[in-house]
Order: C-alpha cells, then structure tokens, then sequence
C-alpha cells in the first residue's frame, strides 16, 4: 500500500473524510461568527466578551480550530505536492504551515481560557 | 525510441497558440478555492491576533474598532471575507458533486460559474457592510 507520510489521515480515504468533516465544522463557524458580528449591531465589548465567556462557545471555538488544523494540513498538502516539486523545500512548508496552524489551536486556546 | 512511443509522438496534436487557449471555468473555480485557502490560513493569524486584543479588555476592544475604521484594514477583512465565501460556496459545489451531480462538462462549468458568480455578488455585499 502506497501512503504518504506527510499527509495527515491514514490514507487518502481517510483525508477525503477528514478535509470534508472539518469543512462542515468550519463553515458552520464561520457563518455563524459572521452572522452574530452582523447581526448584533452596535456590537458591544458586554456581547462580544459574553458570547466567547460562555462554554459553548469556547468548545466551539477549540472544536473550530482542531478543524482548522486538520483541514489546513490536508489542503496544503494537496497544494504544495502540486506545485512544489522539490521535496527538501515541501518539507519545509508543510512544516511552516502545520507549525502555524498548530500555533493558532494554542493561542486559541489562551484566548479564550481566560474570558 | 520504442514505437508505441513514436506513434504517441507523431500522432499528438501540437496546439500553443495563446490567443486561443483559455482555463475552462471548473479549471478556475479549481484554482480560486486553493488561492483563496491558502489566504485564510493567512488570514486566521491575523483574526487571531484581533480576536486576542478584542477580548483583552474595554480598551483593546475600543482599539480593535477604532483599526476597522481605517481604510486599510477595511480592505483586508473584505479581502478576507471574499476569500471565505468563495470557498465555502465552492466546497459546498465540492459536497454536491461528491453525491455524483454536476459532475458532467455542461452541469459542472454552469456549477462552477454560478459559484463564481455567487461570490462575487457575496462579496459585494460584504462590501457595502464593511465601509
């Protein structure tokens, strides 16, 4: 069996599932951030601290960042093994974006720890 | 040379005339959800930054406010709002042909174009509710 080992899932299955799982977890995240900051308006720092002080909100902020995690390490793998053929440099990338995206699941997590 | 190989070779059309060549529309609804994921993932660290100032205290949400009346970071959270909703339209477009619609020349370019053009309306939108 040919698997790569730069790709998050088990198998190329396994990151058809994956991309398409975190997606709908994404989406619906951002849709609603987007409507809420839309929708409350004037938007006070009272409601915008109070919404993220709430535990489900800060679950569905740490669930939207593991997402965003695993959809960002499969996404640029498809990019890069596209157009970056040589492999010393995809390595490195990768490694820059898992990096950062693993960074934004940290600071997400202090962020909201602490309201 | 192997003759299957010359037989590839002779029989393949040579066509580079730029003037006529154009990306099919699926082929640029391809590349504009790459383009546009790769900006977000861009675009989460900045969001980050201002979700972590914004939740700070009264005054770093005052700061937070007081950066989107500049013009500049106008424009970037449009940018940044273009580039999702293009995305999320063309992965829902993605979600649909995985149930085996749109998946032929006529119904996957219209597919690709009306996500295109959805964005695009979207973006407007988006447009007039930042500035």
């Amino acid at each position: 069996m040919v698997t790569n080992a730069a790709s998050f899932g088990r198998s190329g299955v396994h990151d058809f599932i994956l991309i398409r799982a975190s997606a709908v977890v994404l989406a619906s995240y951002a849709i609603f951030l987007v409507a809420f900051i839309a929708l409350s308006s004037p938007l006070t720092y009272e409601v915008w601290s109070g919404l993220f002080a709430s535990l489900p909100m800060k679950i569905y902020t740490l669930v939207a960042l593991v997402a965003l995690l695993i959809h960002a390490w499969i996404g640029i793998w498809q990019v890069l093994t596209d157009y970056v053929k040589n492999i010393a440099l995809r390595g490195v990338l990768q490694f820059a974006f898992v990096v950062a995206a693993l960074s934004y699941l940290a600071a997400g997590l202090i962020i909201v720890w602490g309201v | 040379m192997e003759l299957s190989e010359q037989n590839v070779k002779k029989q393949r059309p040579v066509h580079l005339d730029l003037q006529t060549i154009r990306f099919p529309a699926t082929a640029i609804a391809s590349i504009l959800h790459r383009i546009s994921g790769v900006i977000m993932l861009f675009a989460v660290g900045i969001l980050i930054w201002l979700l972590n100032t914004s939740l700070s205290s009264p005054q770093g949400f005052a700061e937070v406010q007081a950066l989107f009346d500049t013009l500049l970071v106008k424009f970037i959270v449009w940018g940044i709002l273009t580039a999702l909703g293009y995305h999320i339209l063309a992965g829902l477009r993605h979600i649909v042909m995985d149930t085996g619609r749109w998946e032929e020349l006529d119904s996957g370019a219209a597919s690709a174009k009306a996500a295109m053009v959805l964005a695009i309306v979207f973006s407007v939108i988006v447009g007039i509710w930042v500035w």
